[in-house]
Parts: structure tokens; C-alpha cells; sequence
């Protein structure tokens, strides 16, 4: 068959397919942003050494990460209603979802990040008479973020390509956006090669941004 | 919160009748019977969309290591093109688009268009992996194959990729197990598997929790045996002497 993309025009991207877009961003940096605090929680848990932090925190991670984000998305769409007895849009399901699931993965990066600091500046801190939270938020978060800066939107541009899964609840996202205009115009053939190239875009130019950065701020040891 | 149900596994899925031994017979079928059919299907996207990305995932990462820039950048384009691309999106690609430009795959079954986008999709993660094993072999090791009369070919195939693979045995776990993890977004396009019978059987019965329950556990027993059995390849396959080795 020949491809026809005439009826693509900025008509048809702003009224079916910027929605799309700018949800999807909205989730992504929603969840980023809570995801990164709730895993540091979660990291800093299970690195304190004590038991009754250490179990709860490894067995959340643990379990997020076993089950395919599909399930979790069902899972929450289901559960969120029931346990608040109300009804909720799939849309605020998606961003509750996502901020707790990522929040596993950003977890053990922050974990790793943070033993990538040399137990001589725990150390040191103590000596100098620095409290745990002083240590942590002066002398290691710092150094252990900028460690872990390139993992951390390397995996941030994994749960932008994620937010596609909310099509298994009816979420508004950018590939429900292309979809719903393929069907309009009857050019479904169309819609998913451009929602391919557009991902492919966003996705490839973010992963080479993080690429310079990581030669930029590399820390040599 | 309702009481649990467990015995909606033993009702016929078309009458809704309770079967006593909870599996059908003739032609009738339990949600049991369902959910295992389903769980096989998982299985045989996951394990074949394996062997398509073991095998174009080694070749590309081979590539990428290639002293020949054209070769590398065949690995690194193929590379970026899959990685870069949603899962769901490479699937409806394969599903909607692949099959209205070219021709003969329209007969294709959705399962067999599914292990090939998952595989694909999985053998970009998997040349990064092969190609940091190469990579993090001694530089010597390639000069001594090639120093002693080794072709190209002969170096990586008795030299260079029989430790590579070894070194990277771990990674290709973890992507085993997102395989499983990941093949639930066949579901997408109907193909049977776990998550599709979940969303089904679920709206069927309105037992949502407890089919999510049985499929979720489904997924950690997979995911499990598949570590318990690469545990068991990495200690065959340790090579004497070095770290980690009996």
C-alpha cells in the first residue's frame, strides 16, 4: 500500500496530539521527581543497617521489581479505588502508579550511587562532629548524586518510553494521541510510523544529551 | 473489602458452572485450564523472543567491536534504533505497520510478530552487554589470537567471546527475567498471555483481585525459576582459576 501523510497538518497535532504529549511529560516528570525522593528514602532505609528498615524497604524494591509494570498499573487502577472508595481517572492512577514503581528502580541506583562513596568520608564527617543528617546531606548525597547523575536520566528516559503502558487503562498519553488521530483520518499505518519516529527523536537526543554530560562531569579518581 | 473466592478458578468460563475437579473436560474450559493455557503462552513469547535476541544481540555487539568502522556502525545504528523506541510501539509496528508494507507477513499470528518485536527490542540491551564483555577482555588476548594465526573470525570464536560470555552471564539474567516481565505487553495485541487473561478473566468474573493474585505470582515463579537455573549454567560454565570458581 502507499503511505499517505497529507493529512497531517499542525491542525491534527495540536488538537489530538499535543494533549497526549504534554501528559506524557507531566507523568514522566511527576514520577521522576517523586520517584528520586521516595528512592532515596528507600536507599538511605536500607543502607541505615537496621533490621526493622532494612526488610520493609528491601521487600517494597523487591517486589515493585518482580512484577511486570503492566500488572502494577492494573494492580494500582484497581486497588487505589478500592482502599479510597472513590473512583479515580486513569490518569491520576498513571502518575500514583508511576511514582511508586520508579521509586524501586531510582532506589537501588541511589543505593549503588551512595556505596560508590569511600567510607573515608563517612568517616571523616563523623571525626569532624557531623550528625547522620548532616553527613549525608553535606558529604554524601552530594557526591554520590553527581555519581549517579547519567544512570539516573538514563533510567528517566526508560520511564518516558514507559508511559506508553498506560494504554492498557484508557490513559490519554502521546501514543493514544497518534492512535486516536489514525483513527479519525483512517490512517492508522501512518500514525504509529510518526509515534515510532517522534519517541525515537525525543528518546535518541535526551540519550545523547546524557551522554555528553557524563564525559562533562565524570569525577576522576 | 469482599471475601476471597478461590473456587471462580473451577467455574466453566462459557456456562459459569462450578466443575468439581476444576479442570474442564471435552471441550469445556475453567479459568484453571485458562490461566495455565496463559501462562504457557507467556512462557513460549518469552523464550523464543529469547533465542531471536541471544542471537541478534551477540551478532550486533560482535559488530560493535569489529576493528571495521562500517560494521561498528551497523551495531551502534541497529543498537540505538531498538533502544530508543517504546516496547509497545516496536510491537504495533509490527502489528499494524510491518505487515501493510510488506506483504507476506500479513498471514503472521500475532504470537509470532510479537517474539520477533520483543526479541528485537531485547537485543539491543543485549550487544550493550556482549560488547562490554569483549570489551573488558585484555586487549592482548585479541593481539595473541591474531599474533598466533588466527583468522578474525577464529580469535572470537576461540578466543575473545568464550570468556566475553562468561563475563556477561549475570547481566543476561537480569534481561532474561525482563523478558518475562516484558512480554506482558503482548497483551496489547491480543495475544493470550498472563496479563491478557488477567484483564479478562478479571471483567468476566469481576475477581479481579484474586486473577491479578494467581497471574502475579505466576510471573515471580517464572521469573524465579529463570534465576535459579542461569545460577546454575554460571557455575558450569566457570572457568578454573578465575574469581568465583571451585
Amino acid at each position: 500500500m502507499n503511505l499517505d501523510f497529507a493529512f497531517l497538518n499542525w491542525g491534527v497535532v495540536s488538537s489530538f496530539v499535543l494533549k497526549g504529549l504534554v501528559f506524557s511529560v507531566q507523568l514522566t516528570l511527576i514520577a521522576m521527581v517523586g520517584g528520586i525522593l521516595l528512592g532515596t528514602a528507600l536507599a538511605l532505609m536500607r543502607l541505615s543497617g537496621k533490621p526493622w528498615l532494612v526488610t520493609p524497604a528491601a521487600a517494597y524494591v523487591n517486589t515493585m521489581r518482580s512484577i511486570p509494570l503492566v500488572m502494577v498499573i492494573l494492580w494500582f487502577f484497581l486497588l487505589i479505588p478500592l482502599l479510597t472508595g472513590k473512583p479515580l481517572g486513569a490518569e491520576v492512577s498513571a502518575m500514583i502508579t508511576f511514582t511508586l514503581f520508579e521509586a524501586a528502580y531510582y532506589s537501588e541506583i541511589m543505593r549503588a550511587g551512595i556505596q560508590s562513596v569511600p567510607k573515608g568520608q563517612v568517616h571523616a564527617a563523623y571525626a569532624v562532629g557531623m550528625s547522620y543528617s548532616q553527613t549525608m546531606q553535606l558529604i554524601i548525597l552530594p557526591q554520590a548524586f553527581r555519581n549517579m547523575l547519567p544512570v539516573l536520566l538514563t533510567q528517566t528516559i526508560i520511564l518516558f518510553q514507559d508511559t506508553s503502558l498506560v494504554y492498557a487503562i484508557g490513559a490519554y498519553d502521546l501514543l493514544k494521541g497518534f492512535e486516536i488521530a489514525g483513527k479519525n483520518f483512517n490512517r492508522p499505518v501512518e500514525t504509529y510510523l510518526i509515534a515510532a519516529v517522534v519517541y525515537f527523536i525525543i528518546c535518541f537526543s535526551l540519550s545523547m544529551l546524557v551522554r555528553r554530560l557524563q564525559n562533562k562531569i565524570a569525577i576522576i579518581r | 473489602m469482599a471475601t476471597w473466592d478461590w473456587h471462580v478458578f473451577c467455574k466453566e468460563t462459557t456456562t459459569g458452572d462450578t466443575v468439581p475437579s476444576c479442570f474442564g473436560s471435552g471441550g469445556d474450559i475453567t479459568y484453571l485450564d485458562w490461566l495455565l493455557s496463559a501462562w504457557g503462552w507467556t512462557l513460549s513469547v518469552a523464550v523464543l523472543a529469547l533465542i531471536v535476541a541471544l542471537a541478534v544481540g551477540s551478532l550486533m555487539g560482535i559488530l560493535r567491536t569489529a576493528p571495521d568502522k562500517r560494521l561498528v556502525f551497523i551495531g551502534n545504528a541497529w543498537t540505538e534504533l531498538f533502544r530508543n523506541i517504546p516496547l509497545l510501539v516496536q510491537i504495533f509496528l509490527w502489528y499494524h505497520v510491518l505487515p501493510s508494507l510488506i506483504k507476506p507477513l500479513q498471514g503472521f499470528p500475532s504470537f509470532i510478530l510479537v517474539v520477533f518485536a520483543l526479541g528485537f527490542f531485547t537485543s539491543a540491551r543485549i550487544s550493550e552487554q556482549v560488547k562490554a564483555g569483549i570489551q573488558a577482555l585484555p586487549k592482548g588476548q585479541r593481539c595473541a589470537g591474531l599474533a598466533v594465526g588466527l583468522t578474525l573470525p577464529q580469535t572470537y570464536r576461540y578466543v575473545l567471546l568464550p570468556m566475553a560470555f562468561r563475563i556477561v552471564i549475570p547481566p543476561l539474567t537480569s534481561e532474561s527475567m525482563n523478558i518475562i516481565k516484558n512480554s506482558s505487553v503482548a497483551f496489547a495485541v491480543s495475544v493470550a498471555e498472563l496479563t491478557m487473561f488477567a484483564m479478562q478473566a478479571g471483567e468476566e468474573t469481576s475477581r479481579n483481585v484474586e486473577m491479578y493474585l494467581a497471574v502475579t505470582g505466576l510471573y515471580f515463579i517464572s521469573a524465579f525459576t529463570i534465576n535459579r537455573l542461569a545460577l546454575v549454567i554460571e557455575n558450569r560454565v566457570r572457568v578454573p582459576g578465575m574469581i568465583g570458581a571451585r
